[in-house]
């Protein structure tokens, strides 16, 4: 058998040589995850969200320049993320801010 | 990551805890889906999908020029998940031509066959010097190719993502498609790098 499939369950090491993990924090993995779920069902169109994501891209390289401090490539993505969601009027900015306020308020010990 | 950071509103943590909340109170996203997703990410897919592709590519011609000729449709037939929401175009290297892959504007990469990108995939320098000067952003990441060759610099988008064949590696004439496999690294597969040698 020669499909792909075969390669499960065999032995040989995935040539994967990444040397890094693919998510270096558990919130990059969530914002990962919702852009691509989003998008899946059609609540969120690809093109519109990689638009925003080039603006962010963008923006993070002018900054890098300007000699302004580094942020992770998925603080640009969840940018994007966020002006999608709003641009495309699927979730109010008020509600998110709201949201977010209320959750950095909770106790610690019941903030996750 | 200071503490204050980690629990302030604007942190990144609370900010995608937030939206994620929003979005399943609104029906519009599966919580155990992000989660499938995510497992799909961190251990599925990555390169030794390409891979496999690319051994059977070495040994089957007609496999080849199926995979060069409409790389969708052997996607398609393979079940290799994901592929449904990319078109993938694969470009062979041959003597005197070598092909490398970017995206100028943000990190569009052939997830279905090669996983997430890695980091330098998405940096600015990358992303903006192999185009301008690919002989010499190539010898900084190790691979020399003489004047002679041709290079071919491909930009992906959302409409197209874009998969390297490199070239057989000589002395590999009595390996298994499982062996060569083994032989198909990320950055070959990327243009990056040629594929190992014995």
């Amino acid at each position: 058998m020669n499909s792909i499939s075969s390669l499960e369950g065999s032995n040989v090491e995935p040539p994967r040589e990444n040397g890094e993990l693919v998510f270096r924090e558990p919130w990059e993995a969530r914002a990962f995850g919702l852009a691509v779920a989003l998008a899946e069902t059609e609540a969120l169109s690809w093109e519109f969200f990689r638009k925003n994501l080039i603006v962010e891209v963008a923006a993070r390289e002018r900054s890098l320049r300007d000699g302004g401090e580094a942020w992770s490539y998925y603080e640009s993505w969840l940018k994007a993320l966020e002006s999608s969601v709003v641009d495309g009027a699927i979730v109010k900015k008020s509600s998110i801010a709201d949201r977010c306020v209320s959750y950095a308020a909770r106790p610690h010990g019941h903030d996750h | 990551m200071s503490h204050d950071h980690n629990h302030s509103a604007r942190s990144p943590k609370i900010r995608i805890e937030a939206l994620e909340d929003l979005l399943v109170e609104k029906g519009l996203v599966d919580r155990s889906r992000i989660d499938n997703l995510i497992q799909k990410f961190e251990t599925d897919l990555g390169p030794m999908i390409g891979a496999q592709l690319v051994a059977r590519a070495w040994t089957d011609p007609e496999f080849r020029s199926r995979l060069l000729d409409d790389a969708d449709d052997v996607l398609a037939k393979e079940n290799i998940s994901g592929a449904e929401i990319e078109h993938v175009e694969v470009k062979a290297n041959e003597p005197g031509v070598h092909n490398v892959v970017v995206c100028t504007l943000c990190s569009c990469y052939p997830w279905a066959l090669l996983g997430l990108p890695p980091s330098w995939y998405k940096s600015p320098e990358y992303r903006s010097r192999v185009v301008r000067e690919p002989r010499t952003v190539l010898a900084e990441m190790g691979l020399d190719l003489d004047e002679e060759t041709k290079l071919q610099v491909w930009d992906s988008s959302s409409e197209t993502r874009f998969l390297v064949l490199p070239e057989r590696p000589s002395g590999t004439e009595n390996l298994s498609v499982v062996e060569l496999a083994a032989l198909v690294t990320r950055d070959s597969m990327i243009g990056v790098a040629k594929a190992k040698t014995l």
